[in-house]
């Protein structure tokens, strides 16, 4: 018998992580956000890390209060974001990111969103590099290795292998098999592939072995590691409808 | 909003939203553009693609009805239409590079009249917002943009050459304004149909390049 995969809480499954590692932190707007996972890593408290996000504040749909990535940067925990946004969509926007980065305390790696998806995508399948139309003429270009094909110019881009993968799904047997509700998939399945340990927490209780039928599994076991049940709020956090929000930050 | 003249954000959408043709994919860049899937397509069947592998939504959810496992690319709550279907992030860029996504409408900081536009970094600003931008504009069929057509300061956005870096070259072929509707032309930016109650002379004005201008300019085309 295997190890299980299943651990008892976020605290037990990130306690390992060692300083300096890549992560990659799945999820878009609030859908798919390791919200309960953010809050466990900062209160371990690995350093240097290098975290992969679509943004720096992974749900503008969130509390204010709500564990994101701002609680490792305001910890001092990151040393470099590779994002498709470091900078806020809207000009009132303030992100913590910014002003660590205008103050040089951070680094940025910044990229298109489907260039982002597809380095990941590519560590997961074991391709290292390929060719894509975009950013091709912007000044993400200039200085790197373009090549022509069909009359066509395309843009040399890397794999992004990761470390660790922290995502959220719905539904996970004790192997691991992930199913994963409307756009809760977004990132998540393409961070696993990439990473060495994913580490999920899950929305329902982990379900026995066959309980997914295997037509219905969209990431496979195999590319996951450690399982954590979410608990019911106010113990575990889970996304907040907006009206649920104001009345929040009304209190 | 710099300038109320002219159309509102609403009937430049809806401006747009006319050249979408049956059956078309659309993608709906964040900011003006979402107001796009507001519009009244008649017997025209249109599937909206978002970003995030959501292809198929419909409109808002209600508030309260809201499926918390469910936003577009601007993370908005929508609704699924009958036939939707949900794929990963590279699966929904899959669909954007590989061109089957039929036109984006995205917002712009800058168009210039050979078909450059920048929508990703503000001038002086360190790092940027590109998102899905960079893959739609290098992917799509058809580049829209909705923008108004000057800067709070009264600058113009329409330009001869961008200067803010950009975010792909020579792929708009139309762009609404609140002035009125744009389409970039091999001969260059050409004035297609004109805001009521704005004049030619305030278009050209308000217009940093040479502007082919028609005899007669008809207004915006409305719906009703």
């Amino acid at each position: 018998m295997p190890k299980s995969k299943i651990y008892p809480s976020f605290d037990a499954a990130v306690a390992d992580i060692p300083d300096n590692v890549t992560i990659g932190f799945g999820g878009f707007a609030v859908v798919g956000v390791p919200i309960n996972l953010y809050s466990a890593l900062a209160k371990q408290g690995a350093k240097g890390l290098t975290c992969v996000s679509n943004t720096t504040r992974g749900g503008a749909t969130l509390p204010e209060d709500a564990p994101t990535m701002e609680w490792l940067i305001q910890n001092d925990q990151v040393k470099k974001v590779v994002c498709a946004f470091t900078a806020p969509t809207r000009a009132s926007q303030r992100l913590v990111f910014t002003e660590y980065y205008e103050s040089g305390r951070i680094e940025a790696e910044l990229m298109p969103q489907g260039t982002l998806a597809e380095r990941m995508r590519a560590a997961g399948a074991g391709i290292p590099a390929f060719y894509t139309p975009t950013a091709v003429g912007t000044e993400l270009a200039e200085g790197r290795e373009t090549r022509m094909f069909n009359g066509r110019e395309y843009l040399l881009e890397e794999a992004l292998p990761l470390d660790y993968a922290f995502i959220r799904a719905y539904q996970a047997d004790a192997f691991g098999n992930l199913r994963f509700r409307r756009s809760q998939r977004n990132f998540n399945p393409l961070m696993a592939m990439a990473a060495k340990v994913t580490i999920v927490e899950v929305e329902e209780d982990v379900l026995p072995l066959g309980a997914i039928d295997p037509d219905d599994v969209h990431l496979s076991g195999i590319f996951v590691h450690r399982l954590v049940k979410v608990p019911p709020a106010p113990e575990g956090w889970w996304p907040m409808r907006p009206a649920e929000i104001a009345a929040r930050a009304a209190r | 909003m710099s300038d109320t003249k002219g159309l509102t954000r609403q009937q430049m959408c809806d401006r747009l939203a006319m050249e979408f043709q049956d059956g078309w994919v659309v993608n709906l860049g964040i900011g003006i553009p979402t107001l796009c899937s507001n519009c009244d397509f008649g017997d025209r069947s249109i599937i909206f693609h978002s970003e995030n592998g959501v292809v198929g939504y419909g409109p808002l959810a209600a508030p309260g009805k809201e499926d918390m496992h469910l936003v577009n690319a601007g993370g908005q709550h929508v609704t699924l239409n009958p036939g939707a279907a949900i794929v990963h992030h590279a699966d929904a860029f899959g669909m954007i590079r590989s061109g089957r996504i039929d036109v984006t409408v995205l917002g712009a900081y800058e168009v210039a009249e050979n078909g450059d536009f920048a929508n990703w970094k503000m001038a002086g600003q360190k790092g940027g917002g590109i998102g899905g931008a960079m893959d739609l504009a290098a992917g799509a069929k058809h580049v829209f943009v909705a923008m108004e057509q000057t800067t709070r300061r009264g600058a113009p956005r329409l330009v001869e050459r961008c200067a803010i870096p950009v975010t792909a070259r020579g792929v708009v072929n139309l762009v609404v304004t609140n002035y009125g509707l744009f389409e970039i032309t091999p001969e260059g930016m050409a004035l297609k149909e004109i805001a009521p109650g704005v004049s030619v002379d305030e278009v050209t004005a308000t217009t940093g390049c040479h502007l082919i201008v028609p005899r007669e300019v008809p207004p915006v085309r409305m719906r009703g």
